[in-house]
């Protein structure tokens, strides 16, 4: 791992009004490194998430990003243009609901092939191979590059939309709730891959999740979220097997052990 | 490497378990423990069950929060403190310098045996092929049948989770072990393939700490013992 | 001299403005889409509206007009279109492309190269290229706005993907001066090529959509396509029946009830001058051989 910052979070704050999103949010983030954010429904991760990855504004505090010349940026400070950029080369974001992270009108192969015509490829040849690569990374048959989303399981879809965020080879990426919905073994299946390209690529990552789960086994380090701020925030296996804050012993205790 | 050095040294560490759920209790642990283990030996924690002998190894693993006191790592020749730091400098020392072979194998679904081997050594950089020929050797040593090595091993028996669980802790030859209660649910032969793994790792220079049960292991791999009893906490 | 009741070209002094400042501004970004006042006029919508607007909104009393419907002068809303601005404006008609300074265009760029002081006037049913495969306006607006196209790129993969080849046959999307992907209107791909560089100005009008964008003159215009599946137009194996052109847009005709058919270009003018000049060329070739 570099040890020069990635991300940096400085009080970070989202109200809707009177209501608090989140608040206080500092945290920094290095390269290779998967940060889990977990807390109840209504706890702030959606709106920290969305704060993060630009869909919504803070109201306080900075996100500084390391860019890949080195220099680190006030993402907020950037005009609309840049951030997009960011978004679709540097970033990437991976929405719960697939239908909200891929054109459910275009080929599986067109969804992963946009985002390098959108930085400017022009070969079809090529586009098209580099979509089946990661299509087959994400382990699934090229011969279904041609079909539509539509006519995928929900578990296939999702590992489209990771394939279509994956392209053009981000550094960091975003991803609310990537197993929600999914069945258990589909689940398995899709942290066992993201486990797999997180490792391999030498991704960070951001995960908002409710499913204690899944940070076990992605996420290196944890922040326990409640009522917009964070609790607790440490080690992930330190906090799921010696949380000290009474909301995540809560949390903790109350998952079933099968 | 000097044989003397001391590898991982303990000064004063605390403990105590604060059960919100529970109205606030405490369970106070351990609030003087100081040991230090140099390259070569192995230290035994001995001590009643209870006592807070998983708890201290847990605790110099970073698995469990210190409330005060200092671990101190050698970590590519540097002494690091593990009480407080940053996540990620925890887990650079995991990767590369403090191996834990905890009681129980903690399965990942549809990852294989001989992947959950492999791991450590990717997460090295090793190669592939490498890093798979040498969990291959490794779980041979151990008597797991190769019909095993591709299949996930949550349907393993105790025994098999155990020995898999080992050979992951044993494959990246970390300079600092931590071992609990390795030999827990193996035969004799298989205690036998261990201690010869300990002693090996012993004779590399590594400085180990461990929890045995089984007599007969402790006494052909301890060098020295640290009872948890004399840092706990007067109840 | 025009009817009476009505001002010239139809249009009032303060909307013929209005249009004319939107064209301006869509001059000086070409292919940008620029909003624009549309009114209500005597025809309903899909019926070439937004290009009436702009021709009422440029027409001067010494302006020759023709007016074209898929390459005819004499189909029913070329006729309609004609008389109504002979009526409203009393400006000179004509049918031959050399003589007019205003074309009002429905689906063809006439075959006869045009000439600087020319100016084409498009009918354009959905100006927004990404509208399908965007349907929201904000995002489209933001798309153009910040050059992210991709989209649009992927349409045509998708064509590859299904076809093997650029399946777009009119309407073929193209970058504008290198900045603006713009819709050059349902144009058949093979008059692309004439968008490029004109010495014309070339004016584009949706009435329902209330948009105007430009091609000014010599301006860049590129069809999109990929480094290994390029744009290339389509060609026919048979000259025009009527007139033997090998180089025009060939319409199909059937002629009798049997179903028998005729190739002859689109473009009704064109094809008139060509076999006009071969009877010219007839008696002197007769006297030579």
């Amino acid at each position: 791992m570099s040890s020069e910052v990635l991300l940096k979070v400085s009080g970070l704050e989202h109200r809707y009004g009177k209501h608090v999103g989140c608040t206080d949010v500092s945290f920094d983030l290095y390269p290779g490194e998967v940060l889990g954010i977990v807390g109840e429904s209504g706890a702030g991760k959606s709106t920290l998430l969305k704060c993060l990855a630009t869909q919504i504004e803070p109201t306080a505090g900075t996100v500084e990003y390391r860019g890949r010349d080195g220099v680190m940026r006030d993402i907020f400070a950037l005009s609309e243009a840049e951030r997009r950029l960011l978004l679709r080369t540097d970033w990437g974001l991976v929405h719960q609901n697939p239908r909200d992270g891929l054109r459910m009108g275009v080929s599986a192969g067109g969804n992963v092939g946009e985002c390098l015509m959108a930085v400017g490829e022009r070969h079809y040849g090529q586009i098209r191979e580099q979509a089946g690569h990661w299509l087959q990374q994400v382990e699934i048959d090229l011969d279904r590059i041609d079909h539509m989303p539509e006519t995928f399981s929900g578990g296939m879809q999702q590992r489209v939309q990771i394939a279509r965020n994956l392209v053009t080879r981000p550094r960091l990426m975003f991803m609310d709730e990537p197993t929600g919905g999914l069945d258990v073994s589909v689940q398995a299946r899709l942290l066992d891959l993201l486990r797999r390209l997180v490792g391999e690529l030498g991704l960070s990552a951001i995960v908002v999740t409710h499913d204690l789960g899944v940070v076990r086994l992605l996420a290196h380090r944890l922040m326990v979220m409640q009522a917009g701020r964070v609790v607790e925030h440490g080690l992930t296996d330190q906090v799921l097997d010696d949380p000290q804050h009474p909301y995540s012993q809560l949390l903790v205790s109350s998952i079933l052990r099968v | 490497m000097n044989e003397k050095q001391i590898l991982l040294e303990v000064e004063n560490l605390e403990k105590r378990f604060t059960l919100h759920m529970q109205g606030g209790v405490s369970i106070p642990v351990f609030d003087r423990a100081s040991l230090a283990v140099r390259a070569g030996e192995c230290l035994i924690l001995s001590g009643a069950s209870g006592a807070g002998k998983s708890t201290l190894l847990r605790c110099l693993y970073g698995n469990y929060l210190a409330q005060g006191g200092h671990i101190r790592v050698r970590h590519h020749g540097e002494l690091v403190d593990l009480v407080g730091a940053e996540p990620r400098v925890v887990l650079d020392v995991r990767r590369d310098t403090l191996g834990y072979v905890s009681q129980f194998l903690r399965v990942i679904p549809r990852v294989t045996t001989v992947d959950l081997v492999m791991e450590p050594l990717l997460l090295r950089g090793v190669a592939a092929d490498e890093a798979r020929e040498r969990a291959e050797a490794l779980l041979a040593q151990l008597n797991i049948p190769r019909t095993l090595w591709q299949l996930a091993p949550a349907t393993f028996s105790g025994g098999e989770q155990q020995r898999v669980n080992i050979a992951r802790g044993f494959i990246a030859e970390y300079p600092v072990m931590l071992l609990d209660e390795p030999t827990a649910s193996l035969d004799a032969d298989n205690r036998k393939v261990v201690i010869r793994l300990i002693h090996d790792a012993l004779a590399r220079g590594a400085a180990i700490i461990g929890i045995f049960h089984d007599a007969e292991v402790r006494d052909a791999v301890g060098s020295s013992a640290y009872d948890v009893q004399q840092a706990r906490i007067a109840a | 001299m025009h009817e009476p009741g009505y001002n010239f070209a139809y249009l009032d002094e303060q909307t013929k403005r209005m249009i004319r400042r939107g064209l301006l501004k869509a001059v000086a970004i070409p292919g940008h889409q620029v909003p624009f006042g549309s009114r209500e006029m005597p025809l309903p919508y899909g019926w070439g509206t937004g290009g009436i607007q702009i021709t009422a909104a440029i027409l001067g009393r010494s302006d020759v007009l023709k007016v074209i419907d898929q390459g005819a002068d004499d189909t029913t809303n070329a006729v309609s279109i004609r008389r109504f601005f002979a009526r409203t404006a009393g400006v000179r008609t004509t049918e031959r492309t050399r003589e007019a300074t205003v074309i009002q265009t429905r689906h063809r760029i006439p075959e006869t190269p045009l000439t600087e002081g020319q100016t084409l006037v498009f009918q354009v049913p959905i100006p927004e290229p990404l509208r399908w495969m965007e349907a929201s306006e904000r995002e489209t607006r933001a798309m153009h706005a910040l050059q992210e196209y991709g989209v649009m790129r992927v349409s045509l993969y998708e064509d590859v993907a299904r076809h093997g080849r650029i399946a777009k046959t009119y309407d073929y999307p193209v970058t504008v001066n290198e900045r603006y992907i713009m819709s050059p209107s349902p144009i058949p791909k093979f008059d692309n090529p004439k968008l490029d560089r004109n010495p014309a100005l070339q004016l584009f009008g949706a009435g329902r959509e209330r948009r105007l964008y430009a091609v000014p003159p010599y301006t860049r215009v590129k069809s999109l396509d990929f480094e290994d599946h390029p744009f290339h137009v389509e060609t026919w194996d048979q000259p025009c029946a009527l007139c033997g052109s090998t180089t025009s847009f060939l319409d199909e005709i059937i002629t009798d009830d049997a179903g028998t058919r005729m190739m002859v270009c689109s473009d009704t003018d064109h094809c008139t001058q060509r076999r006009a000049e071969a009877e010219d060329a007839e008696p002197m070739r007769r006297v030579a051989s």
